[in-house]
């Protein structure tokens, strides 16, 4: 069974719908990345998953528990099972550390004493053990994060859940809190969903991905796909087409390796190919650090250069055609 | 200053304290859940309950506007029912508390609102209930505004009493008044102000400190 199901999920305020007809489903112990853009309904989405907000129609399954329709005693006591990492911490100025960590097992009523072992623990497992007595604003943003993380794993939660973590954080303390993650989802087997809207962190940690806009999913598979297909898209031109007209360019990619860069791979092309070359674009290649993908424009695409191109690179795809003026 | 003079000051100076305190005491007693309920039944508030909020809104601003020396003189039925006299110390501490209650409740009303609403959600994410939203984030975390609100609350309250000695309280209000005003003795007044002066700079002082305690900003101090 799946730990979580989204089945037709839509909310909307005041007729403006902010979620349209989500759907997907996260196995035990996945990784699942939710990428949008600012308004794309990230947030929203992110609330009726924590349980804060109610969608209009859908469901939402959590071990088998609809979060739509069950009543608020006993949403109360679902939410429980969720663990909620916040983009701004929010941990309670007026707590010490320690105190923080407690509070999600105060709030399940377990004794003290128990909590005390628990809280030594998780503080040992996010590496801040000797900060127990302090207060949140004597710490730095990472060393909050991580109190947020130990808070969020406190009651041991079937779900941990994601809002934009790193987003509040500089890059090298993004990369230990996405490693601190990618370690509990492997030590733990805790499930992760984490929404954000950095492309690098979802190629950090999700195994699948779903992309948001304006309300509705418009992809999802591996981050590899994805990030290719977004990549791309942004540097094609727009009046690409799929299919040849008369006179028109054809855009190649050629997945290469990186050194091949450093030599003078168009002018050798040119002269094998007695066609001309274009550069476009070149992005990394999103399967291999060794390979980089270079997008080029020809205006001759015959059988013989696609030959002599595969010849040459890694692998060489038409990706559509352009008509000859741009 | 003669002793008389500085036993006389001494008096009202604890008339005052009494006065102040034993209705600071119940300005907090009686405001913080009225604060507490305003900002629960707020139209986005945990329980919005609108009609009731604004009721209860109505009737904590019809207190406040009603000028304390006419208070005084409107509740002397109530506080003779309440306390069995009308006159006395004991006495001017029921209007004083009935003035100082939705005083305080409006300002505790804004510090509770600016609790982080992240905050409120953090614990309604944990499986919090309502009340344990109250318990573990409001009232915690903006106790070191309900402080300084509390400290503002006495000073006014100080100002206040001194009103009070017009139904006999006593109190360095009524010290300046007799003494300083109808007897033209300006030591006494000069006496009396002084003593006002650095009562409230000690409040004032004393809240601070409190407040920013609590603010848990400084690594100085251990939990």
């Amino acid at each position: 069974m799946n730990l979580l199901e989204v089945d037709r999920l839509t909310r909307s305020f005041g007729g403006q719908p902010a979620l349209h007809d989500i759907s997907f489903t996260v196995g035990k112990g996945q990784r699942l990345g939710i990428i949008g853009r600012s308004g794309a309904g990230k947030s929203t989405l992110l609330r009726c998953l924590s349980g804060l907000d109610r969608p209009q129609s859908g469901r939402i399954l959590l071990e088998g528990e609809d979060m739509a329709t069950l009543p608020e005693a006993r949403l109360v006591l679902l939410r429980r099972r969720i663990g909620l990492v916040f983009q701004h911490f929010n941990l309670l100025a007026s707590r010490t550390i320690a105190a923080n960590v407690a509070l999600p097992l105060q709030i399940a009523g377990v004794p003290k004493a128990e909590r005390n072992k628990r809280v030594a623990e998780l503080l040992d497992l996010v590496g801040l053990a000797d900060h127990a007595g302090k207060y949140p604003a004597m710490l730095s943003g990472g060393q909050k994060q991580r109190i947020g993380i130990a808070r969020a794993l406190a009651a041991h939660p079937a779900l941990l859940l994601c809002d934009e973590a790193t987003s509040a954080l500089d890059p090298e303390t993004t990369e230990t809190i996405l490693a601190l993650l990618a370690d509990i989802n492997r030590v733990l087997g805790l499930t992760i969903v984490f929404i954000t809207h950095e492309m690098d962190v979802v190629r950090r940690l999700a195994q699948q991905v779903l992309v948001l806009e304006k309300g509705r999913i418009v992809t999802r598979g591996k981050p590899a796909d994805i990030l290719d297909a977004n990549h791309l898209a942004a540097i094609l031109p727009p009046n690409l087409s799929q299919t040849p007209q008369e006179g028109s360019h054809a855009i190649v990619r050629l997945t290469v390796a990186t050194q091949a860069v450093f030599t003078p791979l168009l002018r050798g092309l040119e002269q094998q190919c007695q066609a001309s070359f274009a550069l476009l674009h070149t992005l990394p290649n999103p399967e291999s650090d060794e390979q980089v993908d270079v997008v080029v424009q020809t205006d001759s695409l015959s059988v013989a250069t696609m030959n002599a191109l595969q010849a040459h690179a890694c692998a060489a795809e038409v990706i559509g055609y352009v008509p000859t003026h741009s | 200053m003669s002793r008389l003079i500085l036993d006389l000051l001494w008096r009202a100076t604890a008339q005052t304290l009494e006065m102040v305190l034993a209705s600071g005491v119940l300005a907090v007693a009686g405001g913080l859940p009225l604060a507490v309920l305003l900002v629960l039944t707020s139209p986005n508030g945990l329980y919005p309950m609108p009609l009731l909020s604004r009721m209860v809104g109505g009737v904590v601003d019809a207190v406040r506007a009603v000028p304390f020396i006419i208070l005084l003189v409107l509740l002397i039925p109530f506080t003779r029912m309440v306390v069995g006299t009308a006159l006395g110390t004991a006495a001017a501490i029921v209007p004083l508390s009935i003035a100082a209650i939705p005083y305080f409740a409006r300002i505790a009303e804004v510090s509770l609102r600016e609790v982080d609403t992240g905050l409120v959600d953090a614990v309604r994410a944990m499986g919090g209930t309502r009340w344990m939203v109250v318990r573990y984030v409001l009232l915690p975390e903006s106790l070191p505004g309900l402080i300084s609100g509390f400290t503002v609350t006495l000073v006014t309250l100080v100002g206040a009493s001194a009103m009070a000695g017009a139904i006999g309280a006593g109190g360095l209000g009524d010290l300046a008044i007799r003494y300083g005003y109808q007897r033209f003795n300006t030591t006494v007044m000069f006496g009396v102000v002084a003593v006002l002066v650095v009562l409230v700079m000690l409040l004032q002082a004393a809240g601070n400190f409190c407040a920013q305690y609590l603010r848990h900003t400084q690594p100085s101090h251990k939990a």
